[in-house]
């Protein structure tokens, strides 16, 4: 096991311990757990089930409801595009299609194959206000374009060229 | 824990309002999530680099012994979005629009050292000249009725103590002390309180149903989930005034015999979620909640659960599945939460909004209450006013105010694509998300209230209120709707799962041309069975965004269907993009930007598009400086 690994392993243990390995919890504790990994791992959903005494499939069931849980590792990046309606009436779908050009990224395949950029759309960010919204992880971008969404994609690209 | 009792509830207060006594000034910073992503923190942070600069106290606590001159402390969202960043200096109450960082030196110069108004950062009603320094002479204000909003905007939503300075939990104190559930249910019930999550069902007869259940264990949950797209109320008052919830909890959980409560807000609204967990805990640590609360018998533990991206949730019982740790599934009612909610224990579920309000009625009493709004729907409801207005933002208003004032006077009117206010653009309003309908220019002098917009089709769901000007299609409107209860089925029932799936469909027949005179009919006969089939309000409702602009808008529809053409421009399969010989000078720009080359023609000679070759980008029309681009 890799320190990494190691390290993790025991925030999930730790995460597990906090909530009691109590079932009802399973929510917030797959919230916790994919913040240590980015997304919920299938042998790590299964060791959660284990501990919680129910089964893989009901673990499952719950991650694949959400639409917050990942199955898959997403980017570094998020890119969380609003298409609630008061973003959609004003074009965000434009926004959308520009980022996804731009990305090589379709509605399937939606993370970059570096590993860079997660393209998702999401209903409404409670910022409708300054429509149209885009996420780029936790800061909010309001009164987008597409010309200004890439401009903010490019540089990102341009920052993490620098650090390699 | 130390058990709080009236005493302490006033001096804190008193050591509160003594200190604000003390400072010669304060600052307030809008942090609603529209002013943060405006750049708030980087002007907070210049005020402070400023001050420093000028040696000026200005601090950001006021409860320290030797607290600065000026006291800095942020709001939660004060609604007008569309202008922030907002700073407001007390206390003059002067607001300052569109504030950056630039802007500090010069407000700390001028106003606050020497109180004169900084001109160019002062509202200006589009057109006109006249200053509006302060919110009273803004229209966007003027004609609001601020009431469960009346502090989001003015306290600091993470200081209780300021809180507790303007009367707060002194009225859970009157009722943990001194009223009998019975009691206080009797007070909402005659307050004609309905609950604004959508229904508006009467909340005081909700808690005397669950009060009537005898059970050794209840629940009061709050319905943070707020997922109707385009709204985000719940939103601001739970970061902006987080104790008003929990002060209508404690109440609520009184009322009823509840001992524990959650606090269900929703994964996208991170800041509520941390807000809300510090209220709970600064509210714990007082002796606020726990045990003995007011050294009454009175127990109360409150949690906060964080939702993790389910529309469905907010449906009573899908809330509750996810607060147990399921799928959020709805299940049929009866039996009603009240009976068998949570842990199949009695539940009361309340909106963050009716919450909110609740302390409120509490302390005017329901006859003073009943004064402001209708009838039938007393009180105010916070609208959030997003789409094609000069003013987007959170807005509240009585019961019974007009669309025709909230669009034109306090929104300040319709815009156009380029963001021109112009009225005579206006073409229709959604209101109540998913499950709501269109408003048109007939309607924009119909009183706003529960049952007005019940009879034309549409609800006051959430409050969530879009604008929409000339150049919206209502059908491409109605299939946005449709793909969002399509995706946010839960895939229980199979009316609502298969049935929103085949009216999607259809409706996309119809902006691709595709559809025939049967298409409208099925769309009406799947939209009836969906209705009547679906298990929770979600499916029973996912047909209104449909019904409602086929009523209002039937011609548009016919020309989709019959002519295959969209008035509005909008559906790319219908139009044709055509450049008008007598206009065209010839100038090669959209030659020159076509991606798929199929502008063809001389320089200064009218050029021609081969429609078999263009993909409706659209980027000739944008293009083009003499307008001889046309959309047919
Ligand atoms: C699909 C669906 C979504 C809902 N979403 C919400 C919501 O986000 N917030 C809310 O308060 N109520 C929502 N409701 C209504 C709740 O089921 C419930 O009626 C409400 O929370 C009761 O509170 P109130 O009486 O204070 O309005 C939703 C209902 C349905 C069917
Ligand atoms: S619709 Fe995009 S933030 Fe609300």
């Amino acid at each position: 096991m890799s320190t990494q690994a190691a390290l993790n392993f025991n925030n999930l243990c730790e995460i597990l311990e906090k909530h009691n390995n109590d079932p009802a919890k399973l929510i917030t504790i797959l919230q916790e757990i994919q913040e240590v990994y980015r997304y919920l791992p299938e042998d790590i959903m299964t060791f959660v089930a284990t501990s919680l005494g129910i089964s893989p499939a009901k673990v499952y069931g719950v991650a694949t409801f959400y639409s917050h849980f990942a199955l898959k590792p997403k980017g570094k990046y998020v890119i969380k595009l609003c298409d609630g309606t008061a973003c959609h009436v004003k074009k965000s779908t434009a926004i959308l299609e520009a980022l996804q050009t731009r990305l090589g990224l379709n509605e399937k395949n939606n993370t970059s194959s570096d590993g860079i950029f997660t393209i998702e759309t999401v209903s409404c960010l409670g910022a409708c206000g300054l429509a149209p919204v885009v996420m780029i992880n936790e800061e909010v971008h309001g009164a987008m374009t597409p010309e200004l969404a890439l401009k903010e994609i490019d540089k990102i690209i341009q920052q993490e060229e620098n650090k390699q | 824990m130390i058990t709080l009792n009236k005493i302490d509830l006033d001096q804190i207060s008193l050591a509160y309002n003594s200190s604000l006594e003390k400072i010669s000034g304060r600052i307030i910073l809008c942090a609603g999530t529209a002013c943060v992503a405006n750049g708030a923190y980087k002007i907070r942070d210049r005020f402070l680099e400023v001050a420093r600069a000028k040696e000026l106290s200005i601090s950001m606590e006021i409860q320290k012994e030797n607290s600065g001159d000026y006291y800095l402390s942020k709001s939660g969202c004060q609604g007008f979005c569309q202008m922030g960043p907002l700073v407001t200096i007390l206390p003059a109450n002067i607001l300052y629009t569109r504030v950056k960082p630039e802007d500090v030196e010069e407000i700390i110069d001028k106003t606050i050292i020497k109180g004169e108004l900084v001109e160019r950062l002062v509202y200006k009603a589009p057109g006109k000249e006249t200053l509006c320094p302060t919110p009273k002479e803004i229209d966007f204000y003027k004609k609001q009725r601020r009431f469960v909003l009346k502090d989001c905007g003015i306290v600091d939503p993470e200081d209780i103590q300021e809180y507790i300075s303007r009367g707060g939990y002194k009225n859970a104190e009157k009722v943990l002390k001194k009223m009998e559930p019975e009691e206080v249910c009797q007070e909402i019930l005659e307050a004609g309180l309905r609950g604004r999550g959508g229904g508006g069902f009467p909340t005081g007869r909700k808690w005397a149903l669950t009060l009537k259940e005898k059970s050794n264990k209840k629940y009061v949950i709050c319905n943070g989930d707020e997922g109707d797209p385009g709204a985000f109320m719940d939103r601001s008052v739970m970061e902006g005034n987080p104790h008003s919830v929990i002060e209508g909890m404690i109440i609520a959980a009184k009322a009823i015999g509840a001992d524990e409560g959650y606090v269900y807000v929703r994964a996208e609204y991170p800041l509520a979620v941390a807000r809300m967990k510090k209220a709970v805990n600064d509210a714990e640590s007082l002796g606020l909640l726990g045990n003995g609360i007011f050294n009454s018998d009175f127990n109360f533990k409150l949690h906060v659960m964080e939702g993790a991206g389910a529309f469905v949730c907010g449906e009573e019982t899908a809330l509750i599945s996810s607060i147990e740790g399921k799928r959020g599934m709805p299940s049929p009612k009866p039996p009603y939460p009240a009976q068998k909610g949570l842990w199949g224990k009695p539940t009361v579920i309340n909106n963050v909004e009716t919450l909110a309000t609740i302390p409120l009625i509490m302390n005017m009493g329901h006859a003073e209450f009943r004064k402001i709004g209708t009838e039938n729907s007393p009180g105010t409801k916070t609208f959030a006013v997003t789409g094609h207005v000069a003013n987007t933002g959170l807005i509240e208003v009585p019961f019974g105010t007009t669309l025709r004032e909230i669009i034109m006077e306090i929104a300040g009117g319709v815009t156009d694509n380029n963001g021109n206010i112009d009225n005579s653009k206006f073409k229709a309003v959604q209101i109540g998300g998913p499950s709501g309908g269109c408003l048109t220019a007939e309607h924009l002098d119909m009183p706003l209230d529960f049952d007005s917009l019940k009879s034309v089709g549409a609800m006051v769901g959430s409050g969530g209120l879009v604008v929409m000007n000339e150049d919206t299609c209502m059908v491409k409107i109605a299939a946005y709707f449709m793909q969002f209860t399509q995706n946010e089925s839960c895939g229980k029932c199979v009316l609502c799962r298969e049935g929103t799936k085949q009216m999607l469909n259809l409706l996309n027949d119809i902006t691709k041309g595709k559809a025939d005179h049967n298409t409208l009919i099925l769309l009406d006969e799947l939209a009836e069975a969906v209705k009547a089939g679906s298990l929770c309000a979600l499916g029973k409702t996912a047909p209104s965004p449909v019904l409602s602009t086929i009523s209002q808008f039937k011609e548009e529809y016919r020309a989709h269907v019959e002519d295959k053409k969209c008035p509005s421009g909008n559906c790319k399969d219908l139009l044709e993009y055509k450049i008008v010989p007598e206009l065209c000078k010839g100038c090669r720009l959209c030659a020159k930007k076509c991606p798929s080359g199929a502008i063809t023609g001389n320089l200064k000679e009218a050029h021609i598009i081969n429609t078999e070759i263009c993909t409706k980008c659209g980027i000739c029309f944008d293009t083009c400086k003499f307008k001889a681009i046309v959309k047919e």
